[in-house]
């Protein structure tokens, strides 16, 4: 008896449609020498910017030369560091008493007044007495009295309210309104282990929690007492192609009562400190607090809150998103050949080819998308890292007249694999663009309006700031505000201007922006590519 | 089978001249029949009154001393419409390459200069009819929207008039600004053919300097590179208050541009003369 084997093909199975496709494009993407330039040339363009960029921070102070006409001092400014790294301002008068273990103080706030002594160029004019919205008088609990502590305090502000605020960065407001002798206010701050809870209260009788929060690694013996501060007002304007800023400190004065304490304070007189003096924000001569009769007169300048980056504010002129502003042009370069990509498919006729292989339409733009996606995000991402990491070590290295914003690594990350992403999605939005219409001439214009020109309006200070943060929130160009340094905080008044990174969308609510055009401009090149002719 | 002999009287080679005027003739027949050419002048010249109006429409003075160059912000626009000369531009040559038409046309007219200085001169000459109704209309904007934002004559700004030099000058600059933009395109076009390259080449070049500088901490660099930049340089020609903060004179800097120009323009002759269509 035999066995009849049936007939088996030894050819190999056809490999799956879609690997073969997007095989096929990557072929044609890897077999055209000006487009691989391309993108090489998008990523030294991105970092010889960024070196550019890095260089003219850096040198000019190392190399003594007798160009710079500033009046900045050499050396990099040193700046306060609370905890967790944040770069911090902690100017601010300080009545305080030791506090050994768990306790609380409790005080009334019964006047909280601002004072502008210098409202802009000019001479002098007469103080004015003014509401500085972020002023701040209250108590606090500190675990030193070295710039930068870890605290916690409850505070009465100008015009936001009583707030409880800690570690710089933390906010939680409480009970709303002015300060006045009419309505006083009155606030609790207790200690349990590293745990401090702020109260407030209306009329000393009944109380509201407002927060707890935890200070980690908090000593026995703290430093508890009464504060005020009143950060510097600064007004910026911008003319065509040129900001100027004004700021003027200013001092807040603030009346405190029933001074009440419970736990293991000293038995000696309260201790008044100037914390950092002479900071970033000159001290006026009449900071100082006086006691009678169980009331506090305790008069501060100055803020505890984070610094704020950016040549218009105080903190540090130069951040991370500075040596990436070649991004744009990166930018460009990668949208011509993503353009290119798809258009050199018309103009040579290779369309028909590459649709008479595989008919679904739809997977054909689908494994483009991908394979220009992704050569765009390895460009993207080698650009972003190699700029930061040079141009990083070239402005420290030189030790110049600006110094480089700290990021913490999840936001350098965040900014260098963020950049990548946004030329990736910008590649495969610019490819949609050039399935619609075709032509090279229109589609790059559109990528390059819709991506490039709302941030290069963005850059130069002088186009008005609401058309900028108009265009940033709207159309593609959204998507660079993942390359922002640092976040806007709402409870510290500074200049958070697009032109040094700060936009008016969160980081991946503007990538969602971006994100959500390019989903359109698939749709529609997908629709189209599927009814026309090619 | 031979030739007729009417045919070959017809032969001999043109003189110079007329060579020249039939290639402007050729030259301007193909960008009159292209639809897009009329559509681009014309939103070059819509783009550049818009944005100008919306940049005065933005500004505000509410004292004397707002360190504005009026002149200079009603002509805004000319930032944005440059990007459609750019289009233009490279769209009279881009195309030619993109269809394979250059190849006809250099059958046609042998003497490929004659053909780049044709197509120069038209385009040239439509920029700046375009730019010129552009301007026009930006300066009158000015002069009807910025006194309504302040900007009257007892915070120390003058109704905007052409009648005043430097007004006169920013305005005629601006115009040649533009003319000089579609010149150095069309250097640039000529020397890569690749439509969507030359259009990225040219905008980040033009858009590059502005932006680089507004960061750079070295004042001195700063400086140095907005000398150097085609946009940076060549928009100094719309100052006219403050003269001396600038780093180039308005000339001066409208030359700059013109080198650019030039050298574009040098360079796109040279690939044309000696590299196969």
């Amino acid at each position: 008896m035999t066995t009849i084997t049936p007939y088996r093909s030894t050819a190999r199975e056809p490999r799956d449609g879609f690997g073969q496709l997007l095989h096929a494009e990557w072929t044609k993407f890897r077999s055209v020498r000006g487009w691989v330039i391309g993108m090489i040339i998008a990523v030294l363009v991105t970092v010889g910017l960024g070196v550019l960029i890095a260089r003219s921070t850096g040198g000019s102070c190392a190399a003594g030369n007798g160009h710079t006409q500033h009046a900045v001092a050499c050396g990099q400014p040193t700046y306060a560091v609370g905890p967790g790294g944040v770069l911090v301002q902690d100017q601010f008068y300080f009545v305080r008493q030791p506090l050994a273990g768990n306790g609380s103080i409790t005080v009334r706030v019964t006047s909280l007044i601002g004072l502008s002594p210098y409202t802009g160029p000019g001479p002098l004019p007469a103080p004015q007495r003014t509401s500085v919205p972020w002023s701040k008088a209250g108590i606090i609990i500190e675990d030193g009295t070295r710039q930068g502590s870890a605290y916690a305090a409850m505070m009465a502000t100008g015009s936001n309210g009583v707030r409880m605020q800690w570690n710089y960065t933390g906010d939680t407001p409480g009970l709303p309104g002015a300060v006045s002798a009419a309505s006083p206010r009155w606030l609790r701050l207790t200690r349990d282990g590293d745990t401090i809870t702020g109260y407030d209260s209306a009329d000393g009788t009944r109380w509201t929690r407002v927060a707890a929060v935890t200070l980690a690694g908090l000593p026995s013996t703290v430093q508890a007492g009464l504060f005020v501060t009143s950060p510097r007002q600064m007004m910026y304007s911008a003319t065509l192609g040129s900001g100027t800023m004004n700021t003027s400190p200013t001092e807040a004065t603030a009346v405190f009562d029933h001074v009440s304490r419970t736990g293991a304070w000293p038995a000696r007189a309260w201790a008044g400190d100037d914390i950092g003096a002479g900071g970033i924000q000159v001290s006026p001569a009449s900071v100082g607090s006086h006691q009678a009769a169980g009331r506090f007169t305790v008069t501060g300048s100055g803020d505890i809150a984070p610094l704020i980056a950016g040549p218009t504010n105080d903190g540090p002129n130069i951040t991370v998103r500075d040596f990436l502003l070649g991004t744009f042009a990166g930018l460009i370069a990668v949208a011509v050949v993503a353009t290119m990509f798809m258009t050199a498919e018309y103009r040579r006729g290779l369309i028909r080819t590459t649709l008479a292989a595989s008919p679904d339409r739809g997977r054909v733009l689908a494994a483009k998308a991908i394979v220009i996606g992704s050569a765009a995000f390895v460009a993207g991402l080698a650009a972003t890292a190699a700029t930061v990491l040079v141009a990083t070590h070239i402005a420290q290295r030189g030790g110049g007249l600006f110094s480089v914003f700290p990021e913490p690594w999840p936001t350098e990350l965040r900014i260098i694999a963020g950049t990548a992403a946004l030329i990736a999605m910008a590649a495969v939005f610019t490819l949609a663009v050039a399935t619609i219409v075709r032509r090279s001439a229109t589609a790059i214009l559109i990528a390059i309006v819709a991506l490039v020109i709302p941030f290069v309006l963005s850059a130069p200070p002088g186009i008005p700031s609401s058309l900028v943060d108009w265009l940033l929130r709207i159309t593609p160009a959204a998507a660079f505000a993942l390359q922002q340094p640092a976040p806007q905080y709402y409870q510290v008044q500074a200049n958070y201007l697009a032109s040094s990174g700060y936009f008016p969308l969160a980081p991946w609510t503007g990538f969602a922006v971006l994100c959500g055009w390019t989903a359109l401009a698939l749709a529609l090149a997908a629709y189209l590519l599927r009814r026309r002719d090619a | 089978m031979s030739l007729p002999a009417a045919g070959l009287s017809h032969t001999r080679y043109p003189s110079r001249a007329r060579n020249g005027r039939e290639a402007l003739h050729a030259e301007w027949t193909k960008l009159r029949t292209v639809t897009s050419t009329g559509w681009l002048l014309l939103g070059a010249a819509v783009l550049t009154i818009a944005v100008s109006i919306a940049a005065d429409a933005a500004a505000t003075c509410s004292s004397s001393g707002c360190q504005a160059d009026t002149a200079k912000l009603s002509l805004t626009g000319v930032q944005a419409g440059q990007a459609i000369v750019a289009i233009i531009a490279v769209l009279a040559v881009g195309n030619e390459y993109s269809t394979g038409m250059i190849r006809i046309t250099l059958t046609a007219m042998p003497r490929r200069l004659t053909v780049l200085a044709a197509k120069a001169a038209l385009v040239t000459g439509l920029v700046l009819a375009a730019a010129a109704v552009g301007v026009l209309a930006s300066v009158l904007a000015g002069r009807l929207i910025l006194p309504g934002h302040g900007f009257t004559a007892a915070h120390g700004y003058p109704p905007l008039c052409l009648g005043n030099g430097p007004v006169l000058r920013a305005a005629c600059g601006s115009v040649l600004y533009l003319a000089l933009i579609a010149l150095f395109t069309l250097g640039v076009a000529t020397a890569v053919r690749e439509t969507a390259v030359a259009i990225g080449l040219v905008l980040g070049l033009l858009y590059v300097f502005p932006v680089v500088t507004s960061v750079l901490g070295n004042h001195h660099w700063q400086r140095h590179l907005e000398q150097i930049g085609p946009m940076t340089a060549g928009l100094d020609i719309q100052a006219t208050v403050d003269l001396k903060s600038l780093p180039l004179t308005p000339w001066e800097g409208l030359g700059v541009l013109a080198l650019w120009a030039a050298g574009a323009l040098m360079v796109g002759a040279l690939i044309l003369r000696f590299r196969d269509a």
